[in-house]
């Protein structure tokens, strides 16, 4: 049986996400779908046809679709379901919004926050903030995974894969969409840049994080940031790296006046290369990382900025 | 209008997890355990919400072992009025209760209860799942609002705004409806001493998971629980032209 694939889209293009998603499933099986629902969606659905693995793309075009809500996109993936044995969503705010209200419609426990495929029906995830991975099996007759991206490359351009329109039809269930309030940056994706510097409470205020758009404009980097310096309004909330924010693995990670707690930990400590500013040498940070340097951030990132 | 609020009983989050010898879990015993902290959010928005008046009653479920009823009362503490705790003797992180069978014993009480709306944290921190408000939403066939960082509560409905992944979405759902919370959502209070001790002589109604006639066996099976591979240790450099040496000659990433 065939694996689908539902795509994080904003109906243009396709979210990194999608391409990390195709990865993990084509190491379960050689038949991947994905499925594209949004409205006036062709782009996005040529984009997943045309990445390498992928023998098939569905398209669900209704306006129900147009921003993604989980009752109208589970209406979607529900009247495919039956001809997939697995079906797989990234695990970001999207894909977890999504697949556990069609695990339940369809009497299936699924298996979140995939980072390794086993075999067929057998997984890694990280629990307990990833201080702890589990290899858990599925017993379901069918199975349904959320995947860390950060477990997968993202698969490369090169498909050719045939692109089919399936009528599908939202739900009657009442929710209306309001509004949004997108973050803008000129910057890479936070979940699939190379380089991420993070900010924290140790920055003290949203204009000191000035300081670290000139760093992240010398090296082409994108920005996050802890908890609190969420919290306390530094910055928006799709900047936050960790157990209950986003998972990041970049080749360089560098954490400046960030203490080190484990939430914040479960979020980038697969990173390649991680880089400490603190000026505390006991801070657990430095537990993590490969470079640490003890000092006043206000001194040493401007220093940096002009050294690298 | 009344509020359902599930509260579970995980290990405390300044406790770092430690994997069992045998590979089969994490050990729990004699570690601090608290109410997970999403949960603690929804206690306090729907405390919130009775406070301006508009919410009438607090009902808190959890399920898990006897030891559950501390979070019970804590979430009492707070604010709620009434509780029932549904025991069990399975585990509730790993290789036991799972959220799927959660969420269906939490559709039949909610059957019996009738709540206006539920509000629940969007993950617990133990097995960080982040599915249960989802799949009681579709058993119910209700509207779900996840990841909430603001909820206003109108006539009939609720308009919600969530944290998504590139900023802030809003939400118009009609009730009955799940509400799962978001860290923004609200600083959940501290419960002050009179209020832990009148919480103990609230309501709290004690069921057996068996009563609800719910299939418990577990669809997940777990194989093995191990240690994450730990970081080989750094080093600390004393310049900042030490540090741009490094990261250009040794790990070669800038
Ligand atoms: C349920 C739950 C979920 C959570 N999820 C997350 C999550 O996803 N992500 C996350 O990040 N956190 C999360 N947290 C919060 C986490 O526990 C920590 O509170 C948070 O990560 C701390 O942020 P911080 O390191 O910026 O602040 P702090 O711990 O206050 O650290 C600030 C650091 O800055 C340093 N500093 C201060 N001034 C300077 C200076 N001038 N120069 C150099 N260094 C300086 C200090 O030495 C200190 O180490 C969660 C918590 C809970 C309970």
């Amino acid at each position: 049986m065939a694996i689908l694939v539902l795509a994080e889209h904003d109906n243009k293009s396709l979210k990194s996400s999608t391409a990390n998603t195709v990865t993990a499933a084509a190491k379960i099986g050689s038949d991947v779908h994905v499925l594209v629902a949004g409205k006036g969606c062709d782009e996005a659905a040529k984009a997943a046809a045309g990445l390498a693995g992928v023998t098939k793309v569905l398209q669900a075009d209704d306006a129900a679709f147009e921003h993604g809500l989980a009752e109208h996109v589970t209406e979607a993936l529900k009247s495919v379901a039956g001809n997939y044995s697995h079906i797989l969503v990234p695990a970001t705010g999207y894909g977890k919004n999504i697949l556990p209200r069609l695990a339940a419609l369809l009497d299936v426990q699924p298996i979140s926050d995939v980072m390794a495929v086993e075999n067929e029906t057998t997984f890694k995830r990280p629990v307990y903030a990833g201080n702890a991975i589990a290899t858990v099996q599925s017993l379901n007759s069918k199975h349904l995974l959320s995947i860390r991206t950060t477990g997968f490359a993202a698969a490369g351009a090169g498909g050719s894969a045939a692109v089919e329109k399936i009528s599908a039809s939202g739900s009657s269930i009442n929710v209306t969409f309001v509004g949004q309030e997108l973050s803008k940056s000129e910057r890479p994706e936070l979940a699939a840049a190379k380089v991420v510097i993070s900010g924290g409470r140790g920055l003290g205020s949203g204009e000191n994080f000035a300081m670290l758009e000139k760093l992240a404009d010398k090296l082409g980097a994108a920005i996050g940031a802890s908890r609190a310096a969420v919290d306390a309004g530094y910055v928006p909330n799709d900047y936050q790296v960790g157990q209950t924010g986003k998972v990041v693995a970049p080749q360089l990670y560098i954490a400046v006046g960030i203490s080190g707690a484990i939430q914040h930990l479960a979020g980038m400590k697969d990173s390649k290369v991680i880089v400490a500013i603190n000026k505390d040498p006991d801070a657990p940070i430095f537990g993590v990382a490969d470079y640490g340097i003890v000092g006043d951030l206000f001194q040493i990132v401007p220093e940096l900025t002009e050294k690298i | 209008m009344k509020i359902l609020v599930p509260v579970k009983r995980v290990l405390d989050y300044n406790v770092k997890a430690r994997v069992k010898a045998d590979g089969t879990g994490v050990d729990l015993a004699n570690v601090k355990m608290s109410i997970n902290p999403f949960d603690e959010i929804a206690v306090e928005e729907a405390v919130k919400l009775k406070e301006a008046g508009k919410a009438t009653e607090i009902v808190v479920v959890s399920i898990g072992p006897a030891q559950a009823q501390d979070t019970i009362r804590a979430a009492m503490a707070m604010g709620a009025d009434r509780g029932i705790l549904v025991e069990t003797t399975e585990a509730i992180d790993l290789g036991g209760i799972e959220p799927l069978h959660v969420a269906k014993i939490l559709q039949k009480i909610i059957g019996e209860e009738a709540p206006n709306l539920v509000i629940m944290g969007k993950q617990s921190i133990d097995d960080d799942s982040n599915q249960t408000g989802q799949m009681l939403a579709a058993l119910l066939g209700w509207p779900q609002a996840t990841f909430a960082s603001k909820v206003v509560l109108g006539d009939g409905s609720a308009e919600v705004t969530r944290e998504i992944d590139g900023g802030l979405e809003t939400l118009k759902v009609s009730l009955p409806a799940i509400i799962t919370t978001d860290l923004r959502l609200n600083t959940p209070r501290y419960a002050a001493l009179p209020n832990i001790m009148k919480a103990k002589s609230k309501p709290l109604a004690n069921k057996k998971i068996e009563e609800f006639g719910i299939d418990t066996t577990p669809r997940l099976k777990i194989v093995s629980v191990a240690e994450p591979e730990k970081r080989k240790g750094g080093i600390k450099v004393e310049t900042v032209d030490a540090l741009v040496d490094k990261l250009k000659n040794e790990a070669k990433v800038i």
